[in-house]
């Protein structure tokens, strides 16, 4: 056979470039063709990567940056504005459906039936206390005063849990020191003021007194456990500031707190679980009402009041504590 | 019979009384008593439910000596001790799966007071379960709330105080609400028991009195449980939550907390409200479109996650609005629907948060999934247990998604317009849902060639294997045994109102 | 608009403290504003609740001269009611106290935004 063409003319053909394409050969030499490509972006060494990094991390800033990130800017604005549109909307709602409720301090209206009828009439013979307030919250619907115990109880919980500071040093318990800046008023005792502590030493067991008074009368007068404890907890927050906390650790320390709130949500638990029991089963209590008008009366609602004024009082005194000092 | 009577008191009051026992009480002990008391409480309740099934009726138990509009009473019926029991089940394995992280994340002197929050965690669940009075439940939701924010925040990094704080942000929005609402329809009845409020609210509904205040009402109450229970526009601070406290607390919080707020808020629509009157009202269409609206956005949102426990966090906010789908439907097929997959959700999410624990403490403690590839060679138990997991939240059969899937299918198909939204809805959630959830089954189930990471086996950690068994097995019961739960449930919400 | 508006006066002076407290709520970005907003709010509701109780003419219900009859007092349920309600208040802004004051510590900003920016930039 014979080729009619030269070498040189066939290695510019189509058909020569097709068998070699064929046969897997490479079709360009890297000086003639335009597609060699030189890389356009450099393998990065180490350097820059340290600088891409910060480029990121520039960037991320500046996404959640309010002055060099216009959408956001944008974004905050109108959320103020619908918020309060729908602020007005709602309060505009809200005064609209006052006005179709029933009057105020008309004698009419459906609240009063039948139920505070028979608190008035016979709540005192049926509870002992004067105060009809007071039968009621404590023993007419005394399961819901219990919840409110309840209530205190757990939110001083969690005040223990966020600002007591831990005796034992493992890694996971936050250690103040003077530099930390909320600090402050937990290393500091406070100052031998004389003003503070001659007027305390005439207040305070005025106060004392008056909150006694206060927790005892709650069943024949206003007052009961609540208020009573927390005028309590006000006279010992008053001797803490003025004396210092060495003076009132000598009659109020962790172990007194522990021990008093057991055992008054505890005497609280099983009286009112006694008295509960009794009632859904019908059982007679033979717990002795007493005379209305005296301090010993109304079976056990004296007791009751007097365990939540303990409570509320040193859960008063507890959140000062945690707040100024983090431990007892 | 009588005796028996008295088992809704002693749970409340024995899970109350634990409270303060545990405050005195060093760690150890305190965790000994909480368990104690939970397992008791489930016993008892499980008599309960066995008793009241056979007799058939609930009964009212006054509490004190004052019969009902003049005192508290609480109620119980089928309905209520079974989920009472049931809580008792998924709080006890929750707390058991979860403490050893609790040993590694939180200081030693606090322990006790985690069981304290615990155990009135649980007091204020069974109260919300039995109570009869609009009052004290708005009280016990208190105590939840502050429960659950100790709950989150008992970890203490910045992470999870700031979680804390907008939960408590949002929950306190949600219980002013129903405060609210509660003091209007209080207003307008006169009656703080739920029975006397239904007669009063029918009578008024008859005779045209006070139309606009009591339509306030309901749609205050709803809106405000809707957003304690991180329904979808208010879940802003569930990712957060979920996903940084401690695992119990993860596992407790998504699987118990939201499912209390809405059985109140079932309990409200059938106890308070009545059925057709709360139908009439358009808040529950407004239910039924948040429901829809959630089921897709969290789907969504869980795809995009890059941190497995985030990413079942929101799959949370999918679940949720199942259940208020299933509300919003106003039949009451929709209701059984929506109980039942709120027993299943309880049962599977606090199952994939313990098991993703496992898989993430032998991957070096991280939570990406790039270092979790494999890992279910590494912790045979946790792996197995995130898939059944998986699966049951994706809808395949012989676990309890599919069953709740089956069921909210067949509660569509009676309605009249709103069956093409639901079926379409549940049809594309599933899709979303297999999406991420396989995802991470394939990547925790796929070999890694030089495995640096420490591998753990079963007698090293055999409570959480147990708790991984039982919970497996619970889902299991669940989806197999379904019919009588079913029955259960239906039996229950007929003598529910 | 119904007809017991100016009646109901002071029901109306609630809801508006009411929204006052919410939108302060939600939309300062002070912690500890929004704690006072809160406290506002709540304090908004005792005030519509005890005002329900109130009939005019009557005096409260504490039984004096063994009087008990019921032209004689006001009705004592909502002051019962509110006596749980401030507690609960009490309770609940302790708790916010205190998240406030550990946030302080770490951050050195009582603002939600600045903290929460802060948290995602570094990534945790």
């Amino acid at each position: 056979m014979s080729r009619r063409k030269t070498d040189e003319e066939y290695s510019k053909t189509r058909a020569y470039r097709f068998f070699k394409w064929l046969k897997g050969e490479k079709d360009y030499t890297p000086s003639e063709t335009k597609m060699d490509m030189s890389l356009l972006i450099p393998i990065a060494d180490a350097s820059t990567t340290v600088e891409r990094m910060q480029d990121k991390q520039i960037a991320k800033e500046r996404a959640y940056d309010e002055h060099s990130n216009r959408l956001l800017k944008f974004f905050n604005r109108m959320y103020r504005i619908v918020a309060v549109m729908f602020c007005i909307i709602f309060g505009a709602l809200l005064i609209y459906n006052v006005s179709y409720l029933p009057k105020v301090g008309a004698v009419d209206r459906p609240t009063n039936n039948e139920v505070p009828a028979r608190y008035i009439e016979k709540g005192i013979e049926e509870t002992g206390a004067v105060n009809i307030v007071t039968g009621m919250i404590l023993d007419y619907r005394a399961f819901d005063t219990f919840g409110e115990s309840n209530v205190l109880f757990v939110a001083t919980i969690t005040v223990l849990i966020l600002l007591r500071i831990n005796k034992d040093r493992s890694r996971l318990s936050p250690v103040l020191s003077e530099d930390d800046p909320g600090a402050g008023d937990s290393i500091y005792e406070p100052k031998d003021d004389l003003i503070l502590q001659t007027v305390a030493k005439f207040l305070v067991p005025i106060i004392m007194v008056f909150g006694i008074y206060v927790i005892l009368n709650g069943h024949l007068s206003p007052g009961g456990g609540f208020s009573g404890g927390a005028v309590i907890g006000a006279g010992l927050i008053l001797y803490v500031n003025a004396f210092g906390f060495e003076k009132t650790e000598e009659f109020f320390t962790e172990k007194t707190y522990k021990w008093i709130s057991f055992g008054a949500l505890t005497t609280y638990c099983l009286c009112k679980a006694y008295s509960f029991f009794c009632g859904a089963n019908h059982l007679d209590s033979h717990i002795p009402l007493g005379t209305p008008g005296a301090i010993l009366s109304s079976g056990l609602i004296l007791i009751l009041n007097i365990c939540v004024g303990m409570v509320v009082a040193c859960t008063m005194y507890t959140f000062y504590v945690m707040f100024r000092k983090g431990d007892f | 019979m009588d005796m028996v009577r008295n088992i809704p008191f002693f749970s409340i009051m024995l899970a109350m009384f634990s409270g303060p026992v545990c405050s005195v009480l060093p760690g150890k002990a305190a965790r000994v008593v909480n368990a104690a008391v939970i397992t008791f409480i489930m016993g008892m309740s499980a008599v309960l439910v066995c008793i009241l099934n056979i007799s058939g009726e609930s009964f009212v138990y006054m509490m004190g000596h004052f019969p009902a509009p003049w005192g508290n009473e609480i109620r119980a019926g089928v309905l209520e001790a079974w989920m009472a029991m049931f809580f008792c089940v998924v709080m006890l394995l929750s707390v058991l799966g979860g403490i050893k992280k609790l040993f590694d994340e939180v200081v030693e002197s606090k322990h006790n007071l985690y069981y304290v929050l615990v155990g009135l965690m649980l007091s204020s669940l069974l109260a919300l379960v039995y109570t009869n009075d609009l009052f004290t439940a708005y009280v016990f939701v208190e105590i939840n709330t502050i429960s659950a924010c100790g709950l989150i925040m008992i970890r203490e990094n910045g992470r999870t105080i700031e979680a804390a704080v907008r939960y408590m942000v949002m929950s306190l929005i949600g219980s002013a609400m129903i405060l609210l609402g509660i003091c209007m329809l209080y207003d307008i009845t006169g009656h703080l028991l739920m029975s006397n409020i239904k007669e009063s609210v029918a009578a008024m509904t008859a005779g045209g009195n006070y139309p606009e205040p009591l339509l306030f009402t309901i749609a205050l109450m709803s809106v405000g449980l809707a957003i304690k229970c991180a329904l979808f526009p208010f879940h802003a601070w569930l990712p957060d939550a979920y996903g940084y406290s401690t695992v119990s607390s993860a596992a407790i919080l998504s699987s118990l907390v939201s499912k209390g707020y809405i059985f109140l808020l079932i309990k409200i629509i059938y106890r308070v409200i009545g059925f057709e009157i709360y139908g009439d009202s358009g808040v529950i269409d407004v239910l039924f479109f948040f429901g829809l609206a959630g089921m897709i956005f969290g789907s969504v949102s869980a795809i995009r996650e890059n941190d497995i426990r985030r990413m079942i966090a929101y799959s949370s906010v999918a679940q949720i609005g199942y259940i208020f789908m299933g509300i919003g439907m106003g039949t009451e097929f929709g209701m059984v629907a929506s109980i039942f997959h709120m027993l299943s959700h309880a049962s599977t999410k606090s199952l994939l948060f313990i098991s993703a624990i496992g898989l993430t403490d032998v991957s070096d403690g991280s939570r990406r999934f790039e270092p979790l590839t494999g890992s279910a060679y590494r912790n045979k138990t946790a792996g197995l247990a995130f898939a059944v997991g998986s699966l049951s939240m994706v809808g395949v059969p012989l676990f309890s998604g599919f069953i709740s899937k089956l069921l909210f299918a067949e509660a569509a198909v009676s309605l009249r317009y709103r069956m093409i939204p639901v079926l379409v809805v549940l049809g594309i959630s599933t899709i979303l849902n297999a999406i991420y959830f396989m995802k991470t089954v394939i990547r925790i189930y796929t070999p890694v060639e030089n495995d640096s990471y420490p591998h753990v086996y079963l007698k090293d950690v055999p409570l959480y294997s147990v708790v991984l068994v039982a919970f497996v097995t619970l889902n299991v019961i669940l989806g197999v045994l379904s019919d009588p739960i079913v029955e259960l449930i239906r039996k229950g919400l007929a003598m529910f109102s | 608009m119904g007809s017991n508006l100016s009646v109901n006066y002071t029901e109306v002076i609630a809801m508006i403290l009411f929204v006052t407290g919410f939108a302060n709520l939600l939309l300062q970005k002070n912690l500890i504003k929004k704690i006072i907003g809160f406290n506002i709010m709540d304090s908004s509701i005792y005030l519509f609740l005890a005002v329900k109780g109130y009939i005019t003419g009557r005096t409260v219900p504490i039984v004096v001269d063994n009087v008990t009859s019921v032209e004689a007092y006001i009705n004592p349920i909502p002051a019962g009611l509110v006596l749980t309600g401030i507690v609960v208040s009490v309770s609940v802004s302790a708790l916010m106290l205190s998240l406030t004051i550990r946030l302080y510590r770490r951050y050195q900003t009582l603002n939600l935004d600045e903290i929460s920016t802060r948290l995602k930039r570094e990534g945790m």
